[in-house]
């Protein structure tokens, strides 16, 4: 262990950290605890008065079937948008780590995606998709499947589902790809020697290794699909049709901004953030434990 | 058991770079190959070719008589110890261990038994439920090899097994390595650069260099008649003293002139002989039938059992041999006598003569 730093002076560590406490302070504590103290107060519909509630905004909001179904709606969301947006990148970075020739050449194209603004990967995709103009709809229409995320709730979330995976694929790959060189080469040798099939190998060998990045990688899409979606979720389907890809981030946006309850939506905005710290404390809890940190 | 068979196997990357350019092999059955060279030589290529890592540009590698050039590492039933032990970080000793055997479907209880008969073999018994990471340098040099045992295989194949510890658990594991190999009489074929391992553990030396092979023999055969200037600096520690000479008139001198003593056969343009071959004598006496050169003492090297002095004769630095303690001081001035039939003369080429 290295021994404790200790410091003469008895001001100046606190002099040193209170830029950074100030940052904190201002920017997150603050709002946050503005928020909260919002999401207590309930107004009149004009904003003129406003009054302390206690838990009133919360008790409603959980009762709100509408609040629910948006619970729904961001759990498959979520759950499909990590998964679709990992498995592809782990393919893409396998695939990418036995390229032998115009390696670099290759790896910057597939980064590429992330550059992009949400908003126009959302653009991007709804007019690939859109069904009367969409060139891909075009093609799917043709393979006899009815498509129309327009009206059919099902298929508007399968168009958000892929345009938020593919902006997120590009990230995972990056990180999968320097996970798979961190693997020993040698590791690999020895257990083709040792009998193991390329397939066998994967699963036995390089997949267990790549557990931290994998791991790393899913707590990050995680917060990823239910913070940083809001821009896709807003071009492509605006929460549509009806009430089926309303994320809970969405809904926090409608009530707060388009209907004007704030209080509900502070509320909201309250307990997607306890989701958030509860589900990255259960993944650290659990899931972190079958990680091996060679 | 198997027997190994290398027949003018090259290598060539990209077309261009010959890593390998020609070798051939036979290793009988239960022997220990060695190939040792300098790094760059190609010994490991070879290794690897022989493993299956490596495609094999043109010539066969057979194992058994049986061409094994298509057949991929998973199939050609060898075992091999990497530089780098390659241990599984994920799993466990036991598992390491068993991972050969359970790819290759062998059902529970034998393997259960393998992997402990072998652990108890290695003293490894207590260490089974440990991770790799767990344990010092020579635990997992010791699984393994564990690893490639308890397969079983056909051949061993060693990549510079001890290169990576202390000097004092590599000289404990060499031995280990020599009786193992020679209680499971498992051909095998072990890379290293150390010349002591490689003079130690051989049945068969392979002196490695450039891509080709210098020379082939027994170990103690390639020490007293190296084919090359290149073997005989290669091998040996300190390395045989290599003096360039003239033919003149009846005799043969030293580059500047000094009379070595003696004639030189035909073509010999290399004076060769080892740092334990030569005496040391005071007076000026000249020994017949004996190279003798006037040199001058430069630096003593005591190591205990012995001691090496470090001359300079005519410009060139001979090291001898003295066994314990030297009489001789720094600057003193003596006379080096090599006996004739302790000498070695190469050719232009390096060639012996």
């Amino acid at each position: 262990m290295t021994p404790r730093v200790v410091f003469p002076n008895k001001f100046l560590p606190y002099l040193l950290v209170a830029p950074q406490l100030a940052i904190t302070l201002i920017f997150f504590y603050w709002p946050a605890g503005q928020a909260l103290y919002q999401s207590m107060l309930k107004e009149d519909p004009f904003g003129l008065r406003s009054k302390f509630v206690w838990f009133d905004n919360f008790k409603r909001v959980l009762s709100d079937p509408s609040y629910l179904n948006s619970i729904k709606v961001t759990i498959v969301f979520s759950v499909a948008t990590a998964a679709v947006a990992m498995c592809v990148a782990l393919l893409l970075a396998v695939m990418a780590d036995k390229v032998v020739r115009g390696k670099g050449f290759y790896r910057t194209l597939m980064i590429w995606p992330y550059a992009v603004a949400p908003a126009i990967a959302g653009m991007l995709f709804l007019f690939l998709f859109n069904p009367s103009i969409g060139s891909l709809a075009v093609l799917l229409r043709r393979a006899g499947i009815p498509w129309d995320p327009v009206l059919n709730g099902n298929h508007a979330m399968i168009l958000l589902v892929i345009a938020a995976a593919w902006k997120q694929i590009s990230y995972n790959f990056l990180f999968f790809v320097a996970g798979l060189q961190a693997i020993p080469k040698t590791l690999i040798e020895a257990a083709a020697i040792d009998g193991a099939g390329e397939t066998k190998r994967f699963w036995t060998i390089v997949f267990p290794l790549l557990a931290p990045t994998t791991f790393f990688l899913l707590v990050i899409n995680t917060t990823y699909a239910f913070f940083d979606t809001f821009g896709i979720v807003h071009a492509v389907t605006g929460g549509g049709p009806g009430k089926s890809t309303e994320t809970l981030v969405y809904k926090v946006y409608n009530d707060g901004f388009v209907n004007l309850i704030l209080g509900s939506s502070a509320a909201q905005s309250v307990i997607l953030m306890v989701i958030v710290i509860a589900l990255t404390a259960i993944q650290f809890r659990y899931v972190e434990k079958k990680v091996h940190y060679g | 058991m198997a027997t190994v068979d290398l027949k003018d196997v090259e290598k060539v990357y990209g077309g261009a770079v010959k890593a390998v350019k020609g070798v051939t092999i036979a290793i009988p059955d239960k022997a220990l190959c060695v190939l040792v060279g300098p790094s760059g030589c190609g010994k490991s290529t070879l290794l690897r070719m022989i493993a299956g890592l490596e495609t094999i540009s043109s010539g066969t590698v057979s194992i058994d008589g049986k061409v094994v050039n298509e057949i991929g590492p998973t199939e050609r039933d060898i075992a091999m110890v990497f530089q780098n032990y390659a241990l599984y970080p994920h799993m466990k000793v036991y598992d390491n261990m068993a991972y050969g055997l359970r790819n290759r479907g062998m059902p529970k209880d034998e393997i259960d038994r393998r992997v402990k008969d072998v652990a108890a073999t290695l003293e490894l018994a207590h260490l089974l439920d440990r991770r790799p990471r767990e344990l010092s340098g020579g635990q997992r040099q010791r699984v393994a090899m564990g690893r490639a045992i308890v397969r079983n295989p056909k051949v061993f194949l060693f990549d510079e097994p001890l290169s990576n510890l202390d000097a004092k658990l590599r000289g404990q594991m060499r031995v280990e390595i020599k009786n193992l190999q020679r209680s499971l009489g498992v051909t095998s074929v072990y890379v290293t650069h150390d010349q002591l391992e490689a003079m130690t553990l051989a049945d068969i030396l392979v002196v490695m260099n450039a891509g080709l092979v210098e020379q082939m023999g027994a170990p103690l055969d390639i020490y007293e008649k190296p084919a090359s200037t290149f073997v005989a600096s290669f091998i040996g520690a300190p390395p045989m003293n290599l003096l360039p000479i003239v033919a003149s008139g009846n005799g043969a001198t030293l580059a500047d002139g000094t009379d070595i003593g003696m004639a030189a056969p035909a073509n010999a343009v290399t004076l060769g002989f080892r740092p334990e071959d030569v005496d040391v004598v005071m007076n000026a006496d000249r020994p017949e039938g004996a190279v003798a050169l006037p040199a001058r003492v430069e630096a003593v090297e005591p190591v205990g059992a012995e001691s090496f002095l470090y001359c300079a004769a005519a410009g060139n630095r001979i090291v001898v041999r003295v066994s314990g303690r030297a009489t001789a001081k720094p600057d003193d001035d003596l006379r080096i006598v090599a006996k004739s039939e302790k000498l070695h003369w190469f050719d232009q080429a390096g060639k012996r003569v």
